[in-house]
């Protein structure tokens, strides 16, 4: 049945090279609408070398990005994040000048405008605004700035404002990495609660208990390659990841 | 307060400023003022892209000096009146700057900033070897001592001071109507985080773009009448080190991320500057913008708006 369905995000073998350095090596990947895959591997692996290929913050030297039916080829990452794609970052990168509330205004004037048209009246924006920070429960902070936040509370953010964009394809990049059990728990909680929403998922992480619980299938790459696509718990006991994983 | 309302209130504070220099009728306050007014536009149009957008350039002289040799050009090839000329030196200008986007918008931080200082070091080297308006001798613009306006004879000197106090109007009125606005907010994210920015949707380079031209193009504004001003025009005064170095200084010292911070920054530092030239000696200008940029890094490093705000929230929250 999963044939049947046109994927929302097709990798068609990219390879991204740094130099003599091959980062990513002749990556295939497909994700259907309303799915959430968890994408792991080692540290320098790639993940984010391709996350960075699916955003348009590298452009890859071969092979092809589509999104929903579209090339992304030589579009910038704005274009794309209009588009619907979105992202969060693997360190928090918050608009330290701006309130939390105008954090997520940036987004909305960008890219929800962009794609919707006329400008909203201020008052539709500020309840927007409200609603997306009500939504990680940082409603309370909407007037305080970034500094003030506690770590947990800035991945929330990140994720509040990728979400402000309203994106089809949201990409998570290590948005639990040094948090708390609790913590995770809390994160994957949002996560799953936007996948319900319709928003597809990808989760990059190293937490294996988070990305087992969350995705529906997991890829792993190693070396710029992706050795293995599956069903989460086959894909663990696969040998090659094992050996990838713990050495040999 | 909306962009309506600030601006007709702009422009009474301008003619009440006008009237009351009328009123005094001193030659010489015009020219002071008209220097101070010139550096509150340059310091204005240098915070629309090193400010809002945290795009430090050091070759403001280079802008302002385009705007100047742009009048001396026309003045030569086709005598226009004054107000046409201080559009022909922002559009000069304002192409240059989205020129200068479009070549360097890919460098941050320092090398921006170096790349902009090479920009006006190239520009001058042409100007001097461009013998039309005048070389590296300079070129006279001889300033006629009055002009008829509506039947009324005004000295010329106050006409070119009105003129640049509504420039400076304009400009003021102009950056606080970006500060508002979505572009305002645009340019916030880019100086925040510019990757950032171009996740959540902002096209970077557009508005880095559009930012080096209306900044461009404020600075060439307030470099046209500046022949007419000064008499005599030559490279090494339109180049002048002072405009690149002031129109960093003074937002630096009022606050960047306000459009009162350059106002401000201006109007303390210009007026200083004026006041040196006359009592002490005019070698002695720049080192006070020195000695106060270097004390207000140290005191109040966001800036006399910064400091206020401070103060203000340490108020509020005691």
């Amino acid at each position: 049945m999963e044939e049947a369905m046109t994927a929302l995000l097709h990798v068609d073998n990219i390879t991204k090279r740094f130099g003599g350095f091959v980062a990513l090596d002749g990556i295939e990947l497909e994700v259907q609408p309303g799915e959430r895959l968890g994408l792991i591997g080692p540290n320098g692996s790639g993940k984010s070398t391709l996350v960075n290929c699916i955003c348009g913050t590298l452009q890859n030297e071969s092979g092809h990005v589509l999104f929903d039916g579209h090339a992304m080829d030589g579009l910038a990452a704005h274009q794309r994040t209009h588009r619907g794609i979105a992202r969060s970052f693997q360190l928090p990168r918050p608009f330290h000048s701006m309130n939390l509330a105008d954090n997520l205004r940036i987004p909305l004037l960008y890219t929800v405008h962009a794609r919707m048209g006329p400008l909203r009246s201020h008052g539709a924006l500020d309840d927007r605004c409200h609603e997306l920070l009500e939504m990680v429960g940082l409603l309370a902070k909407a007037k305080q700035m970034p500094r003030d936040l506690t770590q947990v509370e800035m991945r929330k953010l990140e994720l509040a404002r990728a979400v402000a964009a309203e994106p089809k394809l949201l990409i998570a990049d290590e948005s639990m990495a040094g948090l708390s059990n609790s913590e995770i728990e809390d994160i994957l909680a949002l996560l799953v609660r936007l996948n319900e929403r319709g928003i597809t998922i990808i989760l990059i992480e190293h937490i294996m208990s988070a990305v087992m619980s969350f995705s529906q299938r997991l890829a792993v790459l190693v070396s710029g390659k992706k050795i293995a696509d599956g069903k989460p718990q086959d894909v663990v006991r696969n040998p090659e990841v094992v050996r990838a994983y713990l050495g040999q | 307060m909306n962009t309506a309302k600030f601006s007709l209130v702009a422009l009474a504070v301008g003619a009440v400023v006008m009237t009351v220099a009328h009123w005094m009728h001193v030659d010489y306050l015009y020219f002071a003022s008209y220097t101070i007014l010139q550096f509150v536009v340059l310091a204005t149009a240098w915070n629309i892209l090193g400010g809002y957008c945290g795009y430090v350039n050091f070759g403001s002289a280079a802008f302002f000096a385009m705007g100047a040799y742009a009048s001396v050009f026309m003045h030569k090839t086709y005598p226009l009146p004054v107000p046409i000329l201080i559009l022909i030196g922002g559009v000069v200008s304002g192409i240059v700057g989205f020129g200068m986007g479009y070549l360097t918008l890919r460098l941050r931080g320092s090398f921006f900033a170096i790349a902009t200082l090479a920009l006006s070091v190239v520009l001058q080297t042409l100007v001097v070897n461009w013998e039309y308006v005048g070389g590296s001798r300079g070129a006279y613009v001889i300033r006629p001592e009055t002009i008829e306006f509506a039947g009324i004879t005004i000295n010329y000197i106050e006409y070119l001071f009105g003129l640049m106090l509504l420039l400076a109007v304009i400009a003021l009125v102009t950056a606080r109507t970006i500060e508002r606005s979505q572009l305002g907010f645009g340019f916030a994210s880019i100086r925040d985080d510019e990757l950032a920015a171009e996740a959540a949707g902002v096209p970077t380079l557009r508005l880095k773009l559009i930012a080096t031209t209306l900044s461009g193009a404020f600075m060439g504004m307030a470099g046209a009448p500046f022949p007419f001003y000064i008499g005599y025009l030559q490279p090494s005064s339109a180049f002048g080190l002072e405009y690149a170095v002031n129109s960093i200084a003074m937002p630096m010292i009022g606050g960047t991320t306000s459009w009162v911070g350059p106002l401000v920054g201006a109007l303390l530092l210009g007026s200083a500057q004026q006041y040196a030239i006359v009592t002490i000696s005019s070698a002695v200008n720049l080192l006070i913008v020195g000695l106060m940029l270097v004390a207000f890094v140290i005191i109040a490093p966001n800036g006399l708006v910064g400091l206020v705000q401070g103060w203000r929230r340490s108020w509020r929250k005691p």
